[in-house]
């Protein structure tokens, strides 16, 4: 590797200080829900006297719980099954030659581009006629498969070399184990990533779990902090308590997935 | 088959509703192209169209060079890489309203404002920012690259990774020289990950919504339109206008326009995707 | 259809199937207790209000029971588009004044029944402009408060200047004049306090074309509110006076700590225009000492505006459903429902007769509101968004593009006239 010992710790200094800039927007919002009404705006960047009063009316005030289990069923089940579906298409795409394969490749593309604002209208119709209204299965309905994850696997797969596909045929693997003992391990660190995003997506997900739930017992947590606000409200204090609270358990996801970024590494250090 | 019902079906639907005319809560109308020739004539949709494609062609290479460099130099850190990493990615943990509303505290006029408290103890004189027609757009960007910054860190980062040590071994035995083995090894083993990131970040800078509500006055995205993007006048003429007709054919607009760029920059770099396969 | 309500749904089922198989087409149920849906958007106080009066309401009809749902106030109308013409959601639906027209004109809201609401009494007893709830002699939705705007002011910004911290302004001359007594700037001339808070994507909006102009002689509207016709000399001087508070007596500024409520609660501006709903916000405010008058006069001219939320039947309440519906809307309409709104929201009576008594007008906080309900008006609105957007645009373009304001005036009334061209 080029650049001596000098040229790492300024490199290293330089991306440190680059990720101190880039928390900065979150410490002020952390530091912005540890203080009171009065103090919030008190134009200092920290806290004079600390407080959790915010948190603790946040948690009191709603089925907090509630709220965080949905989310948190939501998102898994999304994210297992963009993970399982996504992966299995993209593969397919990347990996067998098939008429109207570019097609479907560029539908599927093209769904990317369509904000959801657009799309809720015809979800919530689908959903009615369904009798999913109101359901968990009707939150997550949209969310199962997403047309970026199917690309972003797709790319991946194609940086797999074709001759170790060849290779395992020639010992005799069926093609869907060829695929998820073959290909996919050698793409970890896009699946973990994957993972990441498809998470994340679901968690902060809001418009459509607002227009589809009724109950508050079925809220997802964005859209139980925003039931919370109301007309001309900004409690700015606790909308930034209510941010905080949310960012929390993705931090968590992503601390835990960032493990089997490692060990996609070291998987794929030993095919390679 | 889930893809055609739960994607296609509404996107067909939002095609069609560009030719009628709807409040959402009265029947449809059918009214042939009146929706598309009243957008040709509304100087703010062109304004907006302006607006969208300078968050895309400002935002898509300083955020891609950016995103790269860093993760370049991370992939090379042998201590703290994951605190680090974990660094740049944190932004892209939380939501848009509770980050919009800290940018736009942090471009306040001076004292309130952050930057412009900077600025004033280097000596210069305080920006309006957010209140200015030709500044507020460069605003919203920085707070939009920001937030989408380690999300490409990482996709470039899991390439990064894809690629085999013994690749840059080999090259070093060669002789190479730090240019050439970043031209010709990791440049294109990179390609699949560029590719995506190029369509995604062109989707999502072409998308760019959340921020630009929560971050203008009243979500108007002001001052003036200056900061006003195509989906937040969908949002706007879907929703506050309840004209879900002219909402849908700015709709079927930006469509089209994601997928040409889409296709258009497949298609540039197809040369080096092949190459991708190694 | 909602869990609990699925719920309660199946054990009516089991009753009703042994009671009589079969009987139950469409899933209607004769036997037991009507279940209607009551939608309004989250607020915590208009929650706690509404729960109250369902309790009451059902310990008077017990065969009735009313399911309250809330929405988060921002997808309010999103949220409530998508599900009534889908033929799901409320019964009773609260809906903003200003949407009425969309949902008659396609036919989602019924008129309300006129056994239980008489026509004629609701003319006498609700403030003058409620009629324009009514469409060709039948009311279609009524109110249980109304609000209007008023000054608010802070004592504490008052003494330290010097000021009688019990003496607002009471008119335009007095609030410039205090305004600039109470507006402190640093050495480099950075606003630290604002005289006064000012936020066109708040109420000034509203002030502006609603009061000032009419203030400075002029009329906002033709009196069929077909017509734009604040481009006048008017017109033009109240936009001016309103500009001058901040380029020539510099006693505010745009987005001076992001919005005008803000900028209040943080005890940085000495004075704002707000509506009645804010006083919820400003009373959460620990350490804010703030008073409330009536909006300041011009020549003794005063004005005000109006807005308010109205309660509707929707197209999918019928038979028993409606019945009950209707018993419920007359219910929340009452005046003891009024009464104890006031006591729990903040927000004024929509009964002439109880919001204009002594004990309501002499009310330290609500009083300057009521007060100006007496000669307030309900801008007949095509488009509120649109409307809106149009004089923010106005100020902008003379503050940022350096637009003469008589050029400004004139082209934001031509881009209003064409919202009001649009209604149907």
């Amino acid at each position: 590797m080029k650049g001596g010992r000098p040229g790492r710790i300024l490199a290293f200094t330089l991306l440190l200080l680059g990720g101190v800039v880039m928390v900065t927007p979150l410490l002020f919002m952390l530091a912005t829900s540890l203080k009171t009404g009065d103090e919030v705006y008190a134009l200092t960047f920290l806290p004079r006297a600390p407080t959790l009063e915010n948190y603790v009316d946040i948690l009191t005030r709603s089925p907090f719980g509630r709220w965080f289990a949905v989310s948190f069923t939501v998102s898994t089940v999304s994210t297992l099954s963009v993970l399982f579906f996504d992966s299995l298409v993209g593969y397919t795409l990347a990996k067998f030659r098939f008429r109207g394969r570019g097609v479907v490749f560029v539908l599927i593309l093209s769904t990317l581009m369509i904000p959801t604002e657009m799309l809720v209208i015809p979800w919530y119709v689908m959903a009615k006629s369904m009798g999913w209204l109101d359901t968990l299965w009707g939150i997550m309905f949209p969310g199962l498969m997403s047309g970026f994850g199917v690309f972003l696997m797709r790319q991946f797969f194609l940086g797999v070399p074709d001759a170790l596909l060849d290779a395992a045929r020639i010992d005799g693997l069926g093609e869907f184990r060829i695929f998820w003992e073959v290909a996919l391990p050698l793409v970890a660190p896009a699946l973990s990533a994957l993972a990441i995003f498809a998470f994340l997506g679901n968690w902060t997900a809001f418009l459509w779990p607002l227009i589809v739930t009724t109950s508050p017992g079925l809220y997802t947590v964005p859209v139980g902090l925003a039931s919370l606000s109301g007309e001309f409200q900004t409690d700015w204090e606790m909308i930034m308590t209510g941010a905080s609270i949310a960012t929390i358990p993705t931090l968590l996801v992503f601390i835990v997935l960032q493990r089997n970024i490692i060990r996609g590494i070291m998987l794929t250090g030993l095919k390679g | 088959m889930f893809f055609a019902v739960v994607r296609f079906w509404p996107a067909v639907d939002a095609m069609m509703l560009s030719v009628s005319r709807w409040n959402l809560v009265g029947p449809r109308q059918f009214v042939g192209l009146a929706n598309y020739e009243r957008m040709a004539g509304d100087p703010v949709f062109w304004q907006v169209l302006g607006n969208t494609f300078e968050y895309l062609l400002l935002g898509l290479p300083v955020s891609l060079v950016l995103a790269f460099v860093i993760a370049f130099y991370l992939d090379r850190v042998e201590y703290g890489q994951g605190l680090l990493r974990a660094l740049y990615f944190l932004p892209h943990l939380t939501t848009a309203t509770a980050m919009a509303w800290v940018w736009r505290w942090f471009y306040q006029p001076p004292p309130v404002g952050l930057f412009n408290a900077w600025l004033g103890a280097l000596g210069f004189g305080a920006q309006p920012f957010l209140r200015s027609t030709t500044q507020a757009l460069p605003a919203v960007l920085v707070a939009a690259i920001w937030a989408a910054l380690g999300f490409q860190v990482v996709i470039f980062m899991a390439g990064l990774k894809a690629i085999p040590r013994s690749y840059y071994e080999a090259a070093a035995i060669d002789g190479a020289g730090f240019w050439q083995i970043l031209r010709e090894i990791t440049l294109p083993l990179l390609a699949p990950s560029v590719v995506f990131l190029l369509i995604t970040t062109s989707i999502g800078l072409l998308r760019i919504f959340d921020l630009v509500y929560n971050i203008t006055a009243g979500g108007e995205g002001g001052p003036l339109n200056a900061t006003k993007p195509l989906v937040l006048s969908i949002y706007q003429s879907a929703f506050a206008r309840m004209d879900m007709g002219y909402a849908s054919a700015q709709t079927v607009v930006l469509f089209v326009i994601l997928l040409a760029l889409s296709l258009l920059q497949m298609r540039l770099l197809r040369g080096r995707d092949e190459g991708g396969r190694g | 259809m909602s869990n609990s309500s699925r719920g309660s749904k199946l054990v009516r089922g089991v009753i009703g199937a042994m009671l009589g198989l079969g009987l139950l087409a469409g899933g209607a149920t004769r036997a037991a207790a009507v279940e209607i849906e009551y939608w309004q958007y989250t607020f915590k106080q208009r929650v706690e209000a509404m729960d109250a009066l369902i309790k009451d309401f059902q310990k008077a009809n017990p065969d009735i029971t009313v399911k309250h749902v809330t929405v988060p106030y921002d997808n309010y109308r999103t949220r409530i588009a998508a599900a009534v013409p889908a033929g799901e959601g409320p019964d009773v639906t609260q809906l903003f004044y200003g949407w009425l027209g969309d949902y008659i004109d396609a036919k989602l809201l019924q008129p309300l029944p006129a056994d239980l609401f008489d026509t004629a009494a609701i003319d006498r007893g609700f403030f003058p402009f409620v009629q324009g709830m009514k469409v060709k002699g039948q009311y279609y939705a009524l109110p249980t408060a109304v609000r209007s705007l008023a000054l608010f002011w802070n004592r504490k910004l008052f003494r330290d200047a010097g000021l009688d911290a019990d003496k607002p302004p009471a008119t335009l001359a007095d609030l410039v004049d205090v305004a600039r007594k109470t507006t402190k700037r640093d050495a480099a001339g950075n606003l630290l306090t604002a005289g006064i808070a000012l936020d066109t994507a708040g109420q000034d909006v509203q002030w502006i074309r609603q009061v000032l102009v009419n203030q400075f002689g002029g009329m906002p509207y033709s009196a069929d509110g077909r017509k734009v016709t604040y481009n006048s000399a008017a017109g033009v001087a109240a936009v001016q006076w309103y500009i001058d508070l901040i380029g020539k007596e510099k006693v505010s500024e745009l987005g001076f700590l992001t919005d005008g409520v803000t900028a209040f609660r943080s005890g940085r501006a000495a004075m704002t225009i707000d509506g009645s709903f804010r006083l919820g916000a400003f009373d959460g405010q620990k350490g804010l000492d703030y008073g409330v008058t009536e909006l300041p006069g011009r020549e003794g001219v005063r004005s005000n505006f109006a807005s308010y939320w109205v309660n509707g039947i929707t197209a999918k309440a019928k038979g028993e459903k409606l019945a009950a519906a209707s018993k419920f809307l007359a219910f929340i309409t009452t005046p003891a429902a009024m009464q104890m709104w006031m006591e729990t929201v903040g927000e004024l009576p929509a009964r002439v007769d109880l919001a204009q008594t002594d004990a309501v007008r002499n009310h330290p906080k609500y009083g300057p509101f009521v007060r100006g309900l007496s000669y307030a008006v309900a801008t007949d609105f095509v488009d509120e968004s649109i409307q809106r957007k149009v004089m923010m645009d106005l100020i902008d373009t003379v503050l940022l593009k350096k637009t003469p304001v008589a050029d400004a005036v004139a082209a934001a009334s031509v881009e209003e006239q064409k919202v009001l061209d649009g209604r149907k």
